[in-house]
């Protein structure tokens, strides 16, 4: 049955996870992520599922991809000094292309930075922060409900893809308590097993192989190396790193379109804000209070891989405004794909913007 | 079948030094693994990064080589997630010690179900023998060219007071005995720990005045005593003589385990 609930976004975001099947969280505890933890400890026992509270954060993504391995949904959650400890294996995660959902509650750094405050400042670190050629996706939610169902999402594309999954929160949608429709089910896309006599590592026609879990007779090699298709370390064998490297990257990027999730509002406007996670919601503010479709609204659910497709459904549009809660991480990918203005609004501190602040840049814009 | 069935033969020649010592290491417990009367299916074997943690990589089973330092966090995943997987894990003084301290204590107070077999070289030897947290008090290594002036872990003594339910240690030239404390490693419930002190000839010996693959294997028999001597020695009075080191069970208990087979 359906049910409308009252809930906090991190509660809703270990719910989804539970919905879509995870059975598996190791973490370690850190502000503003600590009540998704917190709520699996409690919940995952009752469903035949482990939760463990590691040493570290680089201990919780190494025991997260070794339980992927075992077969199961795996998933850890963390702040931006955990983000960064977990960097290394989540190369790795990439590299052996292990599904496994990685929660960034983002908080104001760097460093220690702001433990209680919102923040947007890790976007370019989920994508760039290990070392290395690589893809990944992810997520950005703006409401209670988007931390159900884009965390429930987020297992189904690591499993399609077999690539590590960010969903990139921010204290504010972490932290809010809003109402909440929980469906009976979620959709659950299984990982496709790898079938008899394919090769472990070697991608179909999408680039994506079959998952070859641990216990199943496949005696598969994993392998953080340069490896060949069997999954065998070749480490000075060019091509075969060339091959390898570009299909990780391009099994991603290549399904753009396919894992793209937007929403795009008044798309005849000369003026539009593109956004992600709780921003979004301050100019949802400002398009209500405008009233005449004057203004569009790009906002984005899937940062990573870039839809910038989905920029050229605003055929109108003149300037493009992107709020950020940094310093213009998102706004310098948009330059790259539009010839139009983009005006980057920063604001960082831990405060989000007010729709006064939106509503002069667009009336600046006009 | 015999433990050379384990073996992933299209994987050879290996890339271990003339002389190495984590060949017969890797013997032992694939032999020990065999007596247990384990699948290739159910059995996974997990590793970080060095020469002993390319050990996997031979093995034709589900295998799991890692980040330098991490074997026991991924290892205490995949058990976690599926306790009906043996898991076994290879492992050097470097990659446990040093950057996976960490881990492998919280790994022995956890008593988590796998055990762990850590070629001891006294060195790091992939990176070309550089000093380790067990390179004794002045051995000389590419980093400790004047001697290693830093106190050594004793890794068996350590896993004990963390917690692990067995630990073992024995070295390259006791073959049965090591064969047989893997077994009873791998029979134990929880988290067991051994120590293989092995020979590396490029890394170590070469610069100790061992250069020949056998002068290490030599010191290291000649170096060994049964820690049940050296206790009844000391007990006794009688002076053990200085750089012994106490091979043995260094403990078999039970404590509560965690991720042990449902
Ligand atoms: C994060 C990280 N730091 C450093 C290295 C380089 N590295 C590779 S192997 C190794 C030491 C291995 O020594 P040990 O664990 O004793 O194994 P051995 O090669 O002696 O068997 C180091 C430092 C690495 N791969 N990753
Ligand atoms: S460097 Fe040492 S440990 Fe590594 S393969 Fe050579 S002898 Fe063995």
């Amino acid at each position: 049955m359906t049910r409308t609930e009252f809930m906090q976004g991190n509660v809703a975001c270990a719910e989804g996870a539970l919905a879509a099947g995870c059975r598996f969280f190791g973490g370690y505890p850190i502000t503003p992520s600590t009540e998704i933890a917190e709520h699996m400890a409690a919940r995952l026992p009752g469903r035949q599922g482990t939760f463990i509270q590691m040493e570290d954060e680089i201990a919780s993504i190494a025991a997260v991809i070794g339980a992927s391995w075992s077969g199961v949904r795996a998933m850890t959650a963390t702040s931006g000094p955990g983000f960064s400890l977990m960097m290394e294996n989540i190369g790795y995660a990439a590299m052996t292309e292990t599904p496994c959902v990685i929660v960034n509650v983002q908080r104001g750094g760097p460093s220690t930075g702001q433990p209680t405050l919102a923040a947007q400042g890790d976007m370019l670190q989920c994508r760039f922060g290990s070392h290395g050629d690589y893809s990944i996706i992810a997520l950005a939610p703006a409401s209670v409900q988007e931390m159900f169902e884009l965390t429930a999402k987020a297992f189904n594309l690591a499993d399609r893809y077999r690539v590590p999954v960010f969903l990139m929160a921010d204290e504010i949608v972490g932290h809010m308590r809003e109402r909440i429709v929980i469906p009976d089910r979620v959709e659950i896309a299984e990982r496709r097993p790898l079938e008899a006599g394919a090769l472990p590592f070697q991608g179909g026609a999408d680039g994506v192989p079959g998952f070859p879990a641990f216990g199943r007779g496949h005696a598969v090699h994993v392998t953080g190396l340069t490896h060949d298709e069997r999954g065998y370390p070749r480490t000075n064998h060019p091509k075969i790193h060339e091959a390898l490297v570009t299909r990780l990257v391009r099994k991603v990027e290549d399904a753009r379109r396919e894992i793209a999730d937007y929403d795009a509002v008044n798309p005849d406007a000369e003026i539009v804000f593109v956004s992600y996670g709780a921003p979004a919601r301050t100019v949802q503010q400002v398009l209500h209070d405008a009233g005449d479709g004057g203004i569009g609204h790009l906002r984005l659910k899937t940062v990573w891989p870039f839809p910038e497709f989905a920029l050229r459904e605003f055929r109108n549009a003149r300037t493009f405004l992107v709020p950020e809660m940094n310093l213009g991480q998102i706004s310098r990918e948009i330059e790259r794909h539009v010839d139009q203005a983009v005006v980057s609004i920063p604001k960082i501190g831990g405060e989000l913007h007010t729709p006064g602040e939106l509503a002069r840049a667009a009336e600046g814009a006009r | 079948m015999t433990f050379l069935d384990w073996y992933r033969e299209d994987r050879l020649p290996h890339i271990y030094c003339a002389g190495c010592g984590n060949g017969t290491v890797i013997n032992c417990t694939l032999d020990a693994v065999e007596s247990m009367g384990w699948s290739r299916e159910e059995t996974v074997f997990v590793s970080g990064i060095g020469c002993s943690s390319r050990a996997p990589g031979y093995i034709k089973t589900d295998g799991l080589h890692t980040t330098h330092g991490r074997a026991l966090a991924f290892a205490t995943g995949v058990k976690l997630a599926n306790p009906a997987l043996q898991v076994v894990v290879f492992t050097g003084d470097g990659d446990l010690a040093a950057i996976g301290g960490n881990h492998f204590i919280h790994a022995c107070r956890r008593n988590v179900d796998m055990t762990v077999v850590c070629m001891n070289n006294f060195i790091y030897g992939m990176t070309g023998g550089q000093g380790s947290p067990t390179t004794p008090r002045s051995a000389l290594s590419s980093t400790t060219p004047y001697g290693a002036e830093e106190e050594p872990f004793d890794l068996s003594l350590l896993a004990v007071a963390a917690g692990a339910n067995y630990v073992a240690r024995w070295t390259s030239y006791h073959v049965k005995e090591l064969t047989r404390a893997i077994r009873t490693g791998l029979e134990t419930p929880g988290f067991s720990f051994v120590e293989a002190l092995v020979q590396c000839p490029t890394g170590y010996g070469r610069r100790n005045r061992l250069r020949e693959a056998t002068d290490m294997v030599e010191y290291l028999k000649t170096h060994s005593i049964l820690l049940q001597k050296k206790q009844r020695m000391e007990r006794e009075g009688q002076e053990v003589p200085p750089g012994m080191i106490p091979m043995g069970e260094f403990v078999r208990r039970n404590r509560a385990v965690l991720g042990a087979r449902r």
